[in-house]
C-alpha cells in the first residue's frame, strides 16, 4: 500500500509557528463560490440576498457575461426594505414567488445569506422553511451564508454543501461501507476518480455535491468520508455528526497527494496492495511523466502565497515537493490544522506559514522577497506584475481541474505558464 | 426589493473608488467587509491599472461587529495615512457599513489628521455608481477648492488682453469608456482654438489641482453624469460657466467648438473651416448608401446614447427605433431626445426590459453597453458597443477615443463595422450554398441565434416577424453575379432578425409546397428575411396557408 507514499510521521510543519496577521484582508466572500457552484448542480438556483455591491461581486466574478439567464440572481435590498423586517420578508417572498413562476426548470432554490441581509437580521433559515411549504414538492427552498462577515471565498461552498447535509438520506442501517467524496470537482475529474475506485474495488462510492439536486448521496454511519477540497470544514463535521468517519489523507493534488488520498481510501476498504499498486502506479507514473517537463522549468524557484482559496498549503506541498520549488511564504485565509494534518507533515521543515492577512505587510514581505513567482488573488495580480514580479491568479486555481493524476501536469502547467510567458516576451 | 441578474451601474461607493483612483495624491479608506475588495479587480483587471487603487478596506467581520468596528475604522484611518501620506483623504462606508453607522466622517475628524479629510455619505441602498462618482468629485471639489473661492458676489476679474482663455476639463475618471483617450483628443482640440487647459480633473489631478481650479475662465464638462454636479457648484461659487455639449460625433463636436469659442471670446472659424473628419465623407461616399435607413437601437448612460443616436440619424441616416438610458439622473435629457425621434424613451436599469424592447423594435443595429452586446448576440443582430459598464475589450491598447473629430471617425468604423461583419460573413454563405458545405451553419459572429434565420420554421418561427423595411424582398432574383456586386444593398438585410421566441403562433403557419420552392429560388441572403415577412404577412391576415401568391402580395406590401 505504501509503495507510492510513506507517511511521514511527525515531520514537516505539523507543530510549526503560524505567523496569524489581523489586518486588511484582500479575498472575496463567500458568495464567489455560486460562480461555479450553479454550474456543478444544475437544477439550482441561487437567490442572494443582499446589496447592489453584492450583485456585482457575483457580476465581476463571472467575468464575462455569457449566460442568457444565468442560475443566478441577487434579490437586492432597497430602501424600503430596511424599514422593517416585515416588509422585507414578505418582499422576499413576492420575489420567490416570481422567479419560481419564471423558471419552472428550478428543483432547489438556495436563499444566500450576505453581509446587509445578516445585519439587519433577515433570517433566511426561518424564510426557506416557510416558503418551502409553499413550493413543495416541486421545489425545495435552502438556506445558506455567502456573508463576507463570516466567509471567505471558498468557504461559501462550504456553507452551501453543509446546507444540504440534513437533507441527505441515512443509509440503510446493515449497509455495507461507502465512500462519500466531499467538494465540488470537474465533472472529467469526478469520472476519471470513479473509474479508478472501481479499478481497485472500491465500488460504492458517491460525489457530493450531485449534479442534480434530487440526487443527494446516502449517509451514515458505514460511510467514509474523503475530502477533495480543503475548505469544508462544516460540511465535514455535520457529515460526521451523521455517522461518517472522516479519512486522513493529503488532498488530491498532484501525483503525491493524489496516490496518499487514494492510498487513504484503499485502507479503509481493505483493498489489496498488488490490486492498488497495479491500477495506482502507472497512473502516477504516466503524472510524473508528464510533470518532469514542468519541474525543469520550475526547480529551485521561489514561490509566494497570498492567502486566497484555502487550497495553499496543498498547492504548497505540491510545488515543494514535486515541482522542487522554494516556498517563501504560504499564507492562508484559514489553517485548519485538523483536515490539512497530512498535508502539514508533508511541507518542508521550516515553511513560513501565515493565516489571515495583513494586505499591506504581507506585499511588503513579498516585494522584499522578490520571489519567482507569486499566487495572489485578482487584485493584486497586475500590480505585481507591473513591479516586475510573475504572478498566477489564485482563482485559476479552483476555475481549472487540477485534481487527480491527469490533471497534475495540468496544475503544474499553471505554475510555469508564467514564467514560460516572461523568458518569450521581448517587450 | 429589485431581482437583480446583471447590474448596470456598480454601488455608489465603487463611483467614489473611480474618482480616487483616477487622481494622485488621495487615499480612500472604506469601512466594508472583506468581499468588498473584489472592486479592487476592476481597475486592475478591467482597466489593467499597474497600480492598485488607492483604496484601504476595513475588512470587518462578524466577530467584529460584537466588539468595536469603529475602533477598527480609525486604527484604519490611522495606518493609512502614515503608510501612503496622501494628501486628501476620503473616508466613507459601503452597503454594509452603512448598516451599523460608525460615521467614518466623525471617526476620521477626530484623529485630527493634517490633512483634508472628505467624509462621504453615499446612501447604498438608493444611489448607484456614477452619482456615487459626481457625489464624490463634487465633495473633493467643495473641500479643496472651497478655500479660495471669492467673496460671494464678487465679479470674476476679466482676463488680461494677451492671456489665452483658460478652462478646466472635468468628468473623466478610472475605468470610464475611451476617457484616457477622449481627454487627450479634446485637450488637442482646445489647444487648436487657442485655449490653454488649467486642470483636467479627476483623471491625473492631485488635490492641489483641484485647489486652482477657480484659476480658470470656464469648465468643459466631458461627463455630466460625472462632473455636472460640480460644475454647477464652480459656476455658483466662482462665476465659471461651463460647457453643455458632448463632443462625441460630427455635428456635436462642431457646436462643441462654437460653445467653446464662445465661452473663450475668441473665433471658431479657422477651426471649423478644415475638414479634420472623414467621417463625412465616408458616410456620403457611395458605398454607405446601404446603409441608409438601418433601424438602429441605442442603450447607454444618457450622455453616449443621446450621442449615439444623433450620430446614428443625423450622420449615418439610420433610423433611430429605440433610445434609452440606465442614467435615471439624466433621464429628462433621454426624453427629450427621444422625442426628436419619435420613440418611447426607454429609462430602466433592468437589462430583461432592455432585452424586450429591443427584441420588439427588430433593429439592424444595436448601439449599446456589454449587456446589450450578449442580448443582440442572442437575438441575432450585430450590435456595436458605445457606452459603459465597461469590460476589458473597451480599453483597446490603440488611440480610440469617442469625442473630437478623430472620435468620430471611431464611430462611423464602430457602428459601420458590425454591418460590415455581418455582409462578409454573408459572402462566405454564398459560397457555402454549393452542395459541399451545409447551409444552415450561423454566421460565427451572430452566435446560436442566427441559424435560426433560414431554419425551415414554417410554424416553429411564426411570432413577431421583422417590421417594415425598405428593401423589397421576396421575388426579386437578381442573378449570382449581380448578388455578388449588389451585395452591399441588401446582403446584411439577412442579418436575422429576432423574434419573441416564446409567443405561440395564434394560426398555424403552412408553406404550400410551390410557394416553398418558390421562396428557394429568392438568393440565401435574403430568404430568411423573406420568409420571416411573408409569414408574418400571412399571420396579419389570418391565413394558414402560404401560396405562391401570397408570397408576392407579401413582397408587394412590403415594398411600398
Ligand atoms: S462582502 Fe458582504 S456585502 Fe460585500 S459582496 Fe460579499 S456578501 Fe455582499
Amino acid at each position: 500500500m505504501n509503495a507510492v507514499v510513506a507517511p511521514v510521521a511527525n515531520a514537516g510543519c505539523v507543530d510549526a509557528p503560524v505567523l496569524y496577521e489581523r489586518g486588511q484582508r484582500e479575498v472575496f466572500c463567500g458568495l464567489t463560490g455560486i460562480v461555479w457552484l450553479h454550474r456543478k448542480i444544475q437544477d439550482a438556483f441561487f437567490l442572494v440576498v443582499g446589496s447592489r455591491t453584492c450583485a456585482h461581486l457575483l457580476q465581476s466574478a463571472a467575468g464575462v457575461m455569457i449566460f442568457a439567464e444565468p442560475r443566478f440572481a441577487t434579490a437586492v435590498i432597497e430602501e424600503r426594505d430596511l424599514a422593517g423586517l416585515a416588509d422585507a420578508n414578505s418582499e422576499l417572498d413576492r420575489v420567490v414567488t416570481r422567479l419560481i413562476e419564471r423558471r419552472p426548470d428550478i428543483r432547489l432554490l438556495f436563499l444566500v445569506g450576505s453581509c446587509p441581509s445578516e445585519v439587519i437580521k433577515l433570517d433566511l433559515d426561518r424564510a426557506a422553511t416557510r416558503l418551502s411549504q409553499s413550493f413543495a414538492p416541486r421545489v425545495r427552498i435552502r438556506a445558506w451564508s455567502g456573508s463576507g462577515l463570516d466567509t471567505t471565498f471558498t468557504q461559501g461552498e462550504d456553507a452551501c454543501l453543509a446546507a444540504l447535509v440534513p437533507d441527505m438520506p441515512a443509509t440503510e442501517a446493515d449497509a455495507p461501507p461507502s465512500l462519500l467524496v466531499v467538494g465540488a470537482l470537474a465533472e472529467v475529474v469526478e469520472d476519471q476518480m470513479a473509474r479508478l475506485f472501481a479499478e481497485i474495488g472500491i465500488e460504492r462510492v458517491r460525489f457530493f455535491p450531485p449534479r442534480r439536486s434530487d440526487d443527494l448521496p446516502p449517509v451514515g454511519p458505514g460511510t467514509r468520508l474523503l475530502l477533495a477540497q480543503p475548505f469544508l470544514a462544516e460540511t465535514a463535521r455535520l457529515l460526521e455528526k451523521r455517522g461518517a468517519t472522516r479519512l486522513t489523507a493529503p488532498f488530491p493534488l498532484g501525483v503525491e497527494g493524489t496516490a496518499g488520498w487514494f492510498g487513504a481510501a484503499a485502507r479503509a476498504f481493505g483493498v489489496d496492495e498488488a490490486r492498488f499498486d497495479a491500477a495506482i502506479a502507472p497512473r502516477a507514473e504516466r503524472a510524473r511523466t508528464a510533470l518532469a517537463r514542468h519541474r525543469e522549468r520550475l526547480a529551485g524557484k521561489s514561490l509566494f502565497f497570498f492567502p486566497d482559496s484555502q487550497l495553499e498549503v496543498p498547492l504548497a506541498r505540491f510545488a515543494a515537493r514535486e515541482l522542487g520549488m522554494r516556498l517563501v511564504e504560504v499564507g492562508t485565509p484559514y489553517l485548519h490544522r485538523g483536515h490539512l494534518a497530512a498535508e502539514l507533515a508533508l511541507l518542508p521543515p521550516g515553511t513560513m506559514l501565515s493565516e489571515g492577512q495583513n494586505v499591506d505587510n504581507q506585499l511588503d514581505r513579498c516585494r522584499a522577497a522578490q520571489p519567482d513567482l507569486t499566487v495572489c488573488g485578482l487584485g493584486l495580480a497586475n500590480p505585481l506584475e507591473a513591479e516586475g514580479l510573475a504572478t498566477k491568479w489564485s482563482i485559476e486555481l479552483l476555475f481549472t481541474p487540477v485534481h487527480g493524476f491527469e490533471q497534475a501536469a495540468d496544475l503544474a502547467e499553471l505554475f510555469a505558464r508564467p514564467l514560460v510567458r516572461r523568458s518569450r516576451l521581448k517587450v | 426589493m429589485q431581482l437583480t441578474v446583471w447590474t448596470y451601474e456598480a454601488p455608489p461607493h465603487v463611483g467614489a473608488m473611480r474618482i480616487a483612483t483616477a487622481m494622485e495624491g488621495v487615499h480612500y479608506v472604506l469601512h466594508a467587509p472583506q468581499g468588498d475588495t473584489y472592486a479592487d479587480l476592476l481597475f486592475t483587471m478591467i482597466e489593467r491599472a499597474t497600480k492598485r487603487p488607492p483604496v484601504t478596506y476595513t475588512t470587518f467581520q462578524a466577530r467584529d461587529l460584537g466588539s468595536d468596528t469603529a475602533e477598527l475604522f480609525k486604527t484604519s484611518v490611522k495606518e493609512a495615512y502614515e503608510r501612503f501620506r496622501p494628501q486628501a483623504l476620503l473616508v466613507g462606508a459601503s452597503c454594509t457599513a452603512e448598516l451599523i453607522q460608525d460615521d467614518p466622517g466623525g471617526l476620521a475628524r477626530a484623529l485630527d489628521l493634517p490633512i483634508p479629510v472628505v467624509p462621504l455619505e453615499l446612501p447604498a441602498y438608493q444611489r448607484k455608481e456614477n452619482w456615487g462618482a459626481a457625489e464624490t468629485f463634487y465633495r473633493l471639489v467643495r473641500t479643496l477648492a472651497g478655500p479660495h473661492a471669492p467673496p460671494p458676489g464678487s465679479k470674476r476679474p476679466a482676463r488680461g488682453p494677451d492671456d489665452a482663455p483658460r478652462c478646466n476639463i472635468l468628468g473623466p475618471t478610472a475605468l470610464g469608456f475611451r476617457h484616457r483617450d477622449d481627454v487627450h483628443e479634446v485637450t488637442g482640440l482646445l489647444h487648436r482654438l487657442g485655449v490653454t487647459v488649467n486642470v483636467v480633473a479627476p483623471l491625473g489631478a492631485t488635490p492641489a489641482d483641484i485647489a486652482r481650479l477657480g484659476e480658470a475662465d470656464f469648465n468643459v464638462v466631458l461627463y455630466p453624469e460625472i462632473a455636472y454636479q460640480a460644475a454647477q457648484w464652480l459656476d455658483r461659487t466662482f462665476g465659471q460657466k461651463s460647457t453643455k455639449v458632448v463632443p462625441i460625433g460630427v455635428g456635436a463636436t462642431r457646436d462643441f467648438i462654437a460653445e467653446v469659442a464662445a465661452l473663450a471670446g475668441i473665433d471658431p472659424a479657422p477651426v471649423l473651416a478644415g475638414a479634420p473628419s472623414r467621417a463625412p465623407w465616408y458616410a456620403r461616399s457611395v458605398d454607405s448608401t446601404y446603409l441608409t435607413g438601418k433601424r438602429v437601437f441605442v442603450f447607454g448612460d444618457a450622455t453616449h446614447a443621446i450621442a449615439g443616436a444623433r450620430i446614428a440619424a443625423d450622420e449615418l441616416g439610420f433610423e433611430v427605433v429605440g433610445l434609452g438610458t440606465y442614467s435615471r439622473e439624466f433621464a429628462r435629457d433621454v426624453r427629450a431626445a427621444a422625442a426628436k425621434y419619435g420613440v418611447e424613451p426607454l429609462i430602466t436599469d433592468d437589462y430583461l426590459d432592455v432585452e424586450a424592447a429591443i427584441a420588439a423594435a427588430h433593429p439592424e443595429l444595436v448601439l449599446g453597453t456589454q449587456m446589450e452586446r450578449h442580448t443582440a448576440k442572442r437575438l441575432g443582430v450585430p450590435c456595436a458597443v458605445i457606452s459603459a459598464p465597461v469590460h476589458v475589450q473597451d480599453f483597446p491598447a490603440r488611440y480610440a477615443p469617442q469625442m473630437g473629430h478623430e472620435g468620430a471617425n471611431v464611430l462611423f468604423d464602430t457602428f459601420v463595422h458590425p454591418l460590415m461583419m455581418g455582409l462578409e460573413e454573408h459572402l462566405l454563405t454564398m459560397f457555402r450554398e454549393d452542395f459541399e458545405f451545409h447551409a444552415d451553419a450561423a454566421p460565427s459572429h451572430l452566435g446560436v441565434a442566427a441559424s435560426r434565420g433560414e431554419a425551415p420554421s414554417v410554424a416553429a418561427d411564426p411570432a413577431p416577424v421583422p417590421a417594415v423595411s425598405p428593401t423589397p424582398v421576396p421575388g426579386s432574383v437578381p442573378s449570382m453575379a449581380a448578388a455578388a456586386s449588389a451585395e452591399a444593398a441588401v446582403a446584411t438585410d439577412a442579418a436575422p432578425i429576432p423574434s419573441a421566441a416564446a409567443a405561440a403562433s395564434p394560426v398555424p403557419l403552412r408553406w404550400a409546397a410551390d410557394a416553398e420552392k418558390e421562396l428557394h429560388k429568392i438568393p440565401f441572403f435574403v430568404r430568411g428575411k423573406a420568409r420571416r415577412n411573408t409569414e408574418r404577412f400571412a399571420q396579419d391576415r389570418g391565413l394558414s396557408l402560404i401560396t405562391i401568391e401570397t408570397l408576392y402580395d407579401a413582397k408587394a406590401h412590403f415594398s411600398r
